[in-house]
């Protein structure tokens, strides 16, 4: 009896310690594109029929920069003429739809990546580059982000994926400008993602 | 019963936020399992080894255009109250290059970022981050940029309006450019494979 509990206890421990790339080694492949794309159609026209509207994203990070600027320095954010639209007087600017959506596409991201074993705390990077690179890269791409969905009204969710099912031709001509801008940039940032 | 139902009335602004919140869910699942929590399946799309972020997309968008036009065909939604973002030509393809400049450099969107912070990726967190400082400077330089910001309007105008088509036949255009798109992405990809493989 006791040989059987002590190598249980080894494999309960080696298994402890390779918690890690197990948990990953079990994860679960992602949905056949064409799937998720149905699923995420779906949900599309859900927000059609339902709201009249689409989706998006870069929309609740506004609600939030309102929302911060006008906890920190109120009187300077009312100046802020951009952010106007989200500093109603009586109410709070993360009182916003697309702020109450982008807290969903948190929780229902975190929900499908537990089913699927896929939720790990780690740096996603190429393999040439560190970790601080990696993080400078990744503020700079926010940042450059941010400043082209203030540009054009909004990101690759309300622009390209809610714009282009509703034929709009703006959201259209930013889609197909997305990808140039992406593609156009790729072979210059390679060493960061090969 | 008539679409879109919060036009009509059939519920208040604080029901719109817990159907904000329940549509968010939708969203964010869908984009964590087609794997855009994940920078580097989002930035194959821009090295050609994998183009789940052009069919997922392209998938989407026929869904919800077929979705909404048979509906508006049958009656049951009016879709002159589904809301068209204007369309400003010059901001929207200045905007679209900085946007795509920012995809690959980031290895995100901003949908795509939260769906990789819910899943733990300690750089989407950060990309977030980013997000907010540059949103912030842009409504601090934003005077010096109004002018540019709205110029070039041309109202919320669709494509069948601005070429002045049937919207059928726009959207059969569509439908056959996805499924030739389709037909093309997994061409490139079997050949960027072979030649993986070469190397």
């Amino acid at each position: 009896m006791a040989p059987a509990t002590s190598t249980a206890a080894v494999e309960a421990g080696r298994a402890g310690l390779h918690a890690v790339t197990a948990d990953r080694d079990r994860a679960a492949p992602y949905a056949n594109p064409y799937l998720a794309g149905i699923g995420l159609g779906l949900v599309l026209l859900a927000a059609f029929v339902v709201m009249g509207r689409g989706l998006g994203a870069s929309g609740g990070f506004n609600a939030m920069v309102a929302f911060l600027l006008n906890t920190i320095a109120p009187a300077h954010a009312r100046t802020r003429e951009w952010l106007e639209g989200y500093l109603i007087a009586g109410t709070s600017p993360l009182k916003e739809w697309l702020f109450f959506e982008v807290i969903g596409v948190f929780v229902g991201a975190l929900l499908s990546g537990l089913l699927a074993r896929r939720v790990h705390v780690t740096i996603e990077k190429g393999p040439r580059i560190s970790a601080g690179t990696r993080l400078a890269l990744a503020f700079g791409g926010g940042a450059l982000m941010a400043f082209g969905a203030a540009l054009a009204r909004g990101c690759t969710s309300g622009q390209a994926l809610t714009g282009g099912s509703l034929l709009s031709l703006g959201s259209w001509m930013t889609m197909l400008m997305i990808f140039a801008g992406a593609y156009a940039l790729a072979w210059f940032v390679r060493g960061a993602w090969r | 019963m008539m679409a879109p139902f919060f036009k009509f009335g059939m519920f208040g602004e604080e029901t719109s936020l817990v159907l904000a919140f329940v549509i968010g869910i939708g969203f964010g699942f869908a984009l964590e399992r087609a794997g855009f929590g994940s920078a580097k399946k989002l930035v194959s799309q821009f090295y050609l080894n994998d183009l789940a972020v052009f069919k997922v997309m392209f998938t989407a968008i026929v869904t919800a255009m077929l979705g909404v036009t048979y509906l508006a065909w049958f009656g049951l939604l009016d879709l002159s109250l589904v809301y068209v973002t204007p369309t400003y030509v010059l901001p929207g393809i200045v905007g679209g290059l900085v946007l795509g400049f920012g995809f690959v450099v980031g290895g995100y969107c901003p949908g795509t970022s939260v769906a990789a912070m819910a899943t733990g990726k300690i750089d989407a967190l950060v990309y977030g981050a980013g997000m907010l400082f540059g949103t912030f400077v842009f409504a601090e330089i934003y005077p010096l940029v109004e002018r540019f910001h709205e110029s070039t309007l041309l109202g919320p105008v669709t494509i069948p309006q601005y070429f002045n088509l049937p919207y059928g036949l726009v959207v059969f255009a569509v439908v056959a450019v996805a499924i030739a798109g389709f037909y093309g992405a997994s061409v490139v990809e079997r050949l960027v494979a072979a030649r993986a493989k070469e190397r």
